[in-house]
């Protein structure tokens, strides 16, 4: 058996603010930042790397927070649905998906908007089947997709 | 859900993995994107006590094209080899790395890692085999380049000695002529593929100068047949041609029944997935372009 494992060291930045943690190596990406940040905004589906709840960006890129160490974050950026909201403003996909209906219980929400924010960040102007693709590796299991589809659609067009 | 403990080392040097990967031995589990890794230690397969983290060595990146052969470092991400240059040449790498999973992973998930893992429905290695790939492993007593075939002998089985890793692969670029294309089936985006299947040719005129297949989730490893391919060299790709080679190739498949489907159900699923690669592959090599798609709901 082990004996007592040493604490790592890491250092995040997380939204623009930095964060120095001493954490156990096996803490998961997701784990760090809901319970040592506080950032619930993330959450945690189904914790195998199919459902896509816990999508947030590191170093930009769209990852699945469930299936990273938060160890292997360490001097990395990572951007979560927190860090879309502007300053008592929503992001433009956030207002375009209470528009459309892009939700009903919203479980599934935050790894939706940072895939679809990923999306159009690579491709701003994403055809449907585009669309679709961009965000395949997020489950819903209210919508059916369609007003998902809808508003990332109407929020690439700037008409929210 | 968490991974059991572990101790955590994070190697400056590939010479200091390989070190640490001998000292620890069996003990020592090696994370580069841990796509795959992390969901097994979640469920606790596997017994560890160290962690090594390969994840951040320099220069274990790269795809080029030197003089005639492509060699791609252990550490490209899928997404990273869909989206090279000379994916735009194979377009196989596109389909195989843009087709893997979902975005998320591909944007973690490392060519030799897909390798390495040896899953029986992995992507990599069903899809690489065609392009008749070689491994470059090195260890403690330097490196050893050895054929794909030779690399992974079971499921989630490799040749890999202690203290050694996969650090790159390579194949010759394909000659003019050529086609490719590597199909999967699967249940969702994010899910393994409930059968794939792999193709690349060459045509000389309407006739089929050279052909590799190989089949995936069709068993332990992924599955090629001498003898289908025989069949075709030399021979139009007619349906009729195809439809023969793809009963041989499937014949010699061993698709286990799984939540994934019945044996029946994967052996129609891998015949129709065979005939539709060629056939991709057929076209491009006429130059006809063609976005890769894997299929799923």
């Amino acid at each position: 058996m082990l004996e007592a494992i040493q604490p790592v060291s890491i250092e995040v930045t997380v939204n623009g603010h930095n964060y120095r943690r001493d954490i156990e190596p096996r803490l998961l990406l997701v784990e760090f930042i809901r319970e040592e940040l506080g950032l619930t905004g993330t959450h945690i589906g189904c914790d195998t790397s199919y459902c896509g709840a816990c999508t947030i960006l590191l170093d930009g890129k769209p990852i699945k927070s469930c299936t990273a160490l938060a160890v292997q974050a360490d001097g990395c950026e990572v951007t979560t649905v927190e860090g879309l909201e502007g300053e008592q403003q929503l992001h433009p996909l956030q207002a375009a998906f209470s528009e459309h209906h892009g939700l009903q219980c919203g479980y599934c929400t935050p790894g939706m908007l940072i895939s679809a924010y990923s999306l159009l960040q690579e491709n701003p102007s994403p055809s449907r089947e585009e669309i679709c693709k961009g965000i395949a590796g997020n489950l819903c299991r209210c919508t059916g997709y369609q007003n998902i589809i809808k508003a990332v659609d109407a929020a690439a067009k700037g008409g929210n | 859900m968490y991974p059991a403990p572990f101790r955590f080392h994070r190697p400056s040097t590939l010479q200091e993995a390989i070190g640490l990967l001998s000292r620890l031995g069996d003990d020592a589990k090696v994370i580069a994107g841990g796509q795959s890794l992390i969901p097994m230690l979640k469920l606790r397969m596997g017994d560890m006590t160290d962690m090594i983290d390969i994840g951040r060595l320099p220069d274990l990146s790269y795809i080029d094209l030197r003089g005639d052969t492509v060699h791609i470092g252990a550490l490209a991400t899928h997404a990273e080899v869909a989206a090279a240059d000379i994916a735009g040449r194979i377009a196989l790498l596109r389909d195989c790395g843009g087709g893997i999973a979902d975005r998320q992973v591909r944007n973690r998930g490392t060519i030799g890692g897909g390798i390495s893992v040896a899953d029986p429905s992995g992507d990599w290695p069903t899809g690489l085999r065609v392009l008749n790939a070689e491994v470059v492993c090195t260890g403690p007593n330097g490196t050893r380049q050895l054929s794909l075939d030779d690399f992974i002998v079971d499921a989630y089985t490799t040749v890999l000695g202690a203290g050694e890793l996969l650090t790159e692969v390579r194949f010759k670029l394909p000659p003019a002529g050529s086609g490719g294309a590597y199909v999967a089936f699967k249940r969702a985006a994010p899910a393994y593929p409930t059968a794939s299947a792999a193709v690349q040719l060459v045509m000389d005129g309407e006739r089929c100068a050279d052909i590799r297949l190989a089949l995936g989730s069709a068993g332990a490893t992924s599955v090629t047949s001498a003898e289908a391919e025989n069949l075709l060299r030399g021979q139009p790709l007619t349906a009729e041609n195809l439809g023969a080679a793809a009963d041989i190739i499937v014949a010699a498949a061993k698709p286990p029944a799984d939540a994934r489907g019945s044996e029946a159900f994967k052996r129609a699923m891998l015949r129709t997935l065979v005939v539709e690669s060629a056939q991709r592959a057929l076209a491009r090599s006429r130059g006809e372009q063609i976005k890769g798609e894997h299929r799923y709901a």
